[in-house]
């Protein structure tokens, strides 16, 4: 059906869908991509290539033939080696037969969690500024998303007070992401504590979506998960995009009590079927040596976060110390500019794309997210762009 | 490795004022340790990595093994640093297999090296027997691919 027909009948597209707004970002990546020689800031994904040994390992898998589809949970393979990983990497151990699901990628999971618990109508709380899937996703499976802010006077790290604020009865989960996008918060042990608390006194189910926990920076990661009572009530979702940059192997996987990865895979087997094999041979192959892989990627990140973060002091915007992840999140409010006249002045003059914050929701008001996932010679040049268009506004 | 070290590995024109603020510590310890690499001799010296092929000079290399008799004392050290002295040889390495040296050794043509080898490497006492083989051409050098690959197009702004 042409776009004309469906404009003609307004009825067409589901109600529900409808009501769910265009993601920010896309605008903003299309003003970018309309222009020449653009430094970009704004990628959220690494910028180094997948490690070789994975790349030629999925070769060679799809030369053996690893073309077919695999079990519905993914290979148990490949399960057991997630088994292994996750309880090395987060003291979490999962049943490698009835316990995980791979996914292709995080997003497919993070919607299989929020549609295996919600009912019309039933609440689900998460964080904000936050990944721009979260609000629709749980509006597509006809839940009320409730946001909770989370502000730079404590990191953007979620509290317990600002939890209590918005929980209602009607809540069913709380779907959290830390090390985050966008704002590169971590958390602290405590944190992890408040938090398992609260989801517990109230009775909820905690998501959490832990896709950035390799990349953490002088601050150990905690998974909420692992905490005495969490486990039974928790999806720990986790994947290969961001720590092996394998964004678009699109492989990642639920964690989850037998009964909760049941309903997941339920919704997987019958829209997804399984991940593509190749890239759960790739995801196999990065669980080799990943200690390896990972280690070389995050020195040069830090590095990278060293840098930016002195740079913006020298030009005197303010930005929290991110621990984790590979985005800074400095304010521009000292500008007196909104995000968005920020990024679009920014853009505009030097050619410098970083996202405004309130692509991530209205907490992230007064703000911008840039990415350091960026080649140490384009930092560079960035950082003297935004000197001078900072110059500028003075 | 010290990570001052693997950025000036990367890259020796990094200057002092970025590695201080990637390394979080003051321009003038950056200094500081960088002279104190040098004094100590860790870091031997500076160089642009030239691709040659790309220049349109005479010029080849050949990749030199060398079987020489150890010596009661010193072992193979006196032989190679006698080797080493010849400005035609870039680098020298004791190996291990059939031959004992595999020396790096540049020259005009062929016939320079050929030359070289015959006259000089081989007239050497201790020298028992050497195998040349002529560089044609390079494609990977000092972890670098000389020939510019397709970059994949990735996306510019992504959530």
């Amino acid at each position: 059906m042409s776009t004309n027909d469906s404009k003609s009948r307004p009825d067409v597209i589901a109600r529900h869908l409808v009501d769910v707004p265009r993601s920010g970002i896309r605008d903003f990546f299309e003003i970018v991509n309309s222009m020449q020689d653009v430094i970009s800031l704004g990628i959220g994904e690494p910028d180094f290539d997948t490690p070789w040994h994975i790349r030629e390992a999925t070769i060679f898998a799809i030369e053996r033939g690893a073309t077919s589809y695999t079990s519905n949970l993914g290979l148990l393979k490949l399960r057991r080696a997630i088994a292994d990983y996750v309880e090395r990497t987060f003291a979490l151990r999962y049943d490698a037969e009835q316990e995980i699901l791979i996914t292709v990628g995080v997003s497919e999971a993070l919607d299989l969690a929020i549609r295996a618990l919600c009912n019309p109508g039933d609440e689900i709380m998460y964080h904000e500024p936050c990944y721009v899937s979260y609000a629709p996703l749980i509006q597509f499976a006809h839940g009320i998303p409730v946001s909770v802010p989370t502000s730079s006077d404590h990191e953007f790290r979620v509290t317990r007070k600002a939890l209590e604020s918005r929980v209602t009865p009607k809540t069913k989960a709380l779907l959290l992401n830390y090390p985050n996008n966008p704002t590169g918060a971590a958390l602290t042990t405590k944190d992890a504590q408040d938090i398992a608390d609260f989801v517990q006194e109230n009775d909820l189910i905690l998501i959490t979506d832990e896709i950035y926990a390799e990349l953490t920076y002088d601050r150990a990661h905690v998974s909420p998960a692992s905490l005495p009572g969490m486990r039974e009530r928790t999806i720990f979702l986790h994947g290969f995009s961001k720590a092996w940059a394998m964004t678009g192997f699109r492989a990642g996987y639920a964690c989850a009590p037998p009964e909760l990865t049941d309903a997941m895979m339920k919704i997987h087997q019958y829209t997804m079927l399984c991940a593509p094999s190749p890239s759960q041979e790739a995801a196999l192959e990065a669980l080799t040596d990943p200690e390896q892989d990972i280690a070389d990627m995050k020195a040069s990140y830090l590095k990278r976060r060293n840098f930016l973060l002195n740079s913006f002091r020298e030009m005197g915007l303010s930005c929290f110390e991110p621990h984790g992840a590979f985005y800074a999140f400095p304010s521009i409010r000292d500008t007196g500019l909104s995000a968005q006249e920020f990024a679009m002045g920014l853009l505009d003059q030097e050619k410098v794309a970083c996202v405004p914050g309130t692509a991530f929701g209205p907490s992230g008001e007064g703000f911008v997210r840039c990415s350091y996932a960026t080649a140490l010679d384009e930092l560079k040049e960035a950082v003297q762009r935004m000197a001078a268009f900072l110059n500028r506004l003075k | 490795m010290d990570e001052l070290l693997s950025i000036l590995k990367e890259n020796a024109l990094e200057s002092p004022d970025n590695i201080a603020k990637m390394l979080n510590i003051s321009v003038d310890e950056v200094r500081k340790r960088i002279a104190e690499y040098e004094k100590r001799g860790i870091i031997k010296g500076y160089q642009a990595l030239v691709n040659v092929d790309a220049l349109n000079i005479n010029r080849v290399t050949a990749l030199i093994e060398v079987k020489v008799s150890p010596e009661r004392e010193g072992g193979f050290n006196r032989i190679a640093n006698r080797i080493g002295k010849f400005p035609e040889v870039q680098s020298i390495y004791l190996i291990s297999g059939d031959f004992d040296l595999l020396l790096f050794v540049v020259g005009a043509d062929l016939k320079e090296v050929a030359f070289f080898v015959s006259e000089k490497l081989a007239t050497i006492e201790g020298v028992q027997a050497t195998a040349s083989h002529f560089m044609l051409k390079t494609y990977k050098h000092h972890g670098v691919l000389m020939e510019a690959q397709d970059e994949y197009e990735r996306l510019k702004v992504t959530p």
